[in-house]
């Protein structure tokens, strides 16, 4: 029912809620050894691949084969010098930036603009336009992509970042309006009254009043845009070629193109997950609350 | 502005002294009774009526059209092509009828592909659901580096689906990767071919390795559920003596019936869109043994240029995931929007 109810009374994945849920459990606290070793076990199998990866580029190819399972002996650092003086990598993660800060843009921007007379006008047909953007979440990208693929070609879009942003953000909108729509209208009609009051036009109070308050709103969405659009895969596949390429795309190329080169291919891939690790770190709370909204919205 | 302030306190409340439990309930309470019905806009009424109109207008039209432009009209044009034999140029001129839905419904290859979509449904669900839980519940105990936890096993469902499968494509390399040395040390012979190059192997691969990509995802939706089962239950299950386990039986699993349903339906539709993953591990080999719908329509539009073939495949995929979504809806979620007091008390 609504996505507010969700980031007000769901407390977020911190350090205050891992407080916060420790007191909740009452007597049923059991820090006992084998609880431990359960965790450790599930430490291990989650992080162990993408350890793995990370320590695989610090090792030579010579190494790799000779003992798979040690640790770098010695230490070697020109696979990731050998990535990070590429320019092809860069030119990817370039590309992957602009096209996801396009999207995240469109989406939020769009997608504020139309939660807003969804959540706050009455008009007729306020319900089937939001009908329309809620089916859109039951079409798979899937379904659409191949005459997808014809309509950008056909625009001359073909190897453009925006080829590639248009779609991905009119796929993430129906997810953002959903979101976004509860959030708004859990606004207090009295802020809107107090601002009508005082004069302030509908869209004045949608710039003034409305657009301060659902920051946290419009963050959670964007960050869900952005997090999606880097690490997509079909789209780009399809459209990108030669140095438009995106980070997935560059990943996947130097994995097939140099796939005897494993330490290589290990140090490709830990540098182009540390932007998606990075970001999530810093927002984490944001995207938890946002696929937990998605979830209960 | 009371509300304002109210709504402050419950924020707070909630963030930063979850602990407090009776304030919260209250609340909570308060909350829930406050209609969120929307707002009444239009009631400066007298004159403004085509000012509301294009204030609309002005607010949707972006991202409705947009809408339309890239995923209506796409979605139309697929049913369209499904119609012709088209190659990819020239006018849409052969017009086939349903030729091109029999030839895929009669293609092994799709067949294949259906089922190992079904499969991947299934399995998905049958072994993230009991393992999310029993992570979930063993993270919600109290213990050191709780925060920490969470945060690692949410880590490969954030990291993008070709750099996870790029790495276990490294990891699964036949007898040289770290999985097949590690498997011979303790007497275990990896397939010749490797786990991802042996038709009979190389689906349960590729689930073992959705698994470790999304697992996270269900845990930290089912932590979150388990956060909102109140604590009272709790205490008074712990009053008439119930033990941990049952506790977690009759109470806290019940409670999150509506997260796990909607956990559930979420990786039910990502399982029948999964390209990426296979792609990249297999990329539907060895001998079509890991095909997806995705894959097999990928293929034959873009490789092969059959773009009526794929326009049926694509057409095909979407009345497979509404027909699974609607029967969902119908006998699954249904309880849930059945039953508003028990949704009302697991949401509360």
């Amino acid at each position: 029912m609504s996505a507010v109810s969700t980031t007000r009374r769901t407390p977020p994945t911190t350090p205050q809620a891992a407080e916060g849920s420790r007191r909740r459990t009452g007597k049923y606290t059991g820090g006992n050894p084998l609880v431990y070793a359960l965790a450790l076990v599930v430490v291990a199998l989650t992080l162990g691949p993408v350890l793995y990866g990370v320590l695989g580029g610090f090792r030579t190819n010579a190494q790799l084969a000779q003992s798979p399972a040690g640790m770098p002996d010695p230490w070697v650092l020109f696979n990731y010098t050998g990535v990070l003086t590429n320019p092809a990598f860069w030119k990817y993660a370039f590309n992957s930036t602009v096209i996801a800060l396009i999207t995240t843009a469109l989406v939020v921007v769009f997608g504020i603009m139309a939660a807003y007379p969804l959540a706050r006008y009455k008009f007729k047909g306020r319900e089937q336009i939001f009908m329309v953007f809620v089916l859109g979440l039951l079409f798979p990208a899937t379904v659409a992509i191949i005459p997808l693929f014809i309509l950008i070609t056909d625009l001359n879009m073909g190897n453009t970042w925006w080829g590639v942003a248009l779609p991905q953000a009119a796929f993430a909108l129906p997810v953002t309006v959903v979101i976004l729509r509860p959030f708004l209208q859990a606004l207090p009609d009295e802020l809107e009254e107090a601002a009508l009051l005082d004069g302030a036009s509908r869209i004045g109070f949608f710039w003034r009043i409305l657009l301060p308050l659902s920051g946290p709103g419009m963050v959670t969405v964007g960050v869900l845009a952005f997090v999606g659009s880097w690490n997509a895969y079909l789209l780009p596949l399809l459209l990108l070629q030669s140095d438009m390429k995106t980070l997935p795309l560059g990943v996947a190329d130097f994995s097939s193109e140099y796939s005897s080169d494993t330490a290589g291919v290990f140090a490709f891939t830990t540098l182009a997950m540390i932007p998606a690790l990075v970001f999530f770190l810093a927002m984490q709370k944001r995207i938890v609350n946002g696929l937990q909204g998605a979830v209960k919205g | 502005m009371t509300d304002v302030a109210d709504e402050t306190t419950a924020r707070v409340g909630v963030t930063a002294s979850p602990a407090t439990s009776s304030p919260q309930t209250v609340v909570t309470g308060r909350a829930s009774a406050r209609p969120v019905a929307p707002a009444p806009g239009g009631r400066r009424g007298t004159g403004s009526a085509l000012r509301k109109r294009l204030e609309i207008a002005f607010f949707v039209a972006p991202a409705l059209l947009l809408f339309l432009f890239f995923v209506v009209v796409p979605i139309i044009r697929a049913i369209q092509l499904s119609a012709y034999r088209w190659k990819g140029y020239g006018p849409l001129v052969d017009f086939v009828g349903f030729k091109n839905y029999v030839s895929v419904l009669q293609n092994d290859v799709f067949i294949g592909a259906l089922q190992h979509n079904l499969i991947i449904v299934v399995a998905s669900i049958a072994i993230q659901l009991p393992l999310g839980l029993a992570i979930a519940l063993l993270l919600n105990r109290k213990m050191w580096g709780q925060g920490i936890l969470r945060t690692i096993i949410f880590v490969p469902y954030v990291l993008a689906e070709v750099i996870a499968g790029v790495v276990w494509l490294q990891l699964l390399q036949p007898k040289y990767g770290v999985i097949d040395t590690v498997l011979d040390a303790v007497g275990i012979n990896g397939p010749e071919q490797g786990f991802l190059g042996t038709p009979q192997y190389a689906l349960w691969t590729v689930i073992v390795v959705l698994t470790w990509k999304y697992l996270g995802l269900a845990v930290i939706l089912f932590l979150a559920g388990l956060q909102s089962v109140p604590e009272e239950l709790y205490e008074a299950s712990q009053i008439d003596g119930a033990s941990w386990w049952q506790t977690q039986r009759k109470i806290t699993i019940p409670l999150l019936g509506p997260t796990i349903r909607t956990w559930a339906f979420l990786s039910m539709i990502g399982s029948l869109q999964l390209f990426d993953m296979v792609w990249i591990l297999t990329g539907g080999g060895p001998a079509n043994a890991t095909t997806t719908m995705a894959t097999f329509l990928i293929n034959e539009g873009t490789k092969r240029q059959n773009y009526g073939i794929a326009g049926a495949a694509s057409v095909i995929l979407f009345v497979v995931a509404l027909v699974l979504a609607l029967l969902y809806q119908r006998f699954i979620l249904r309880r849930d929007i059945q039953d508003p007091a028990l949704r009302k008390k697991a949401k509360a």
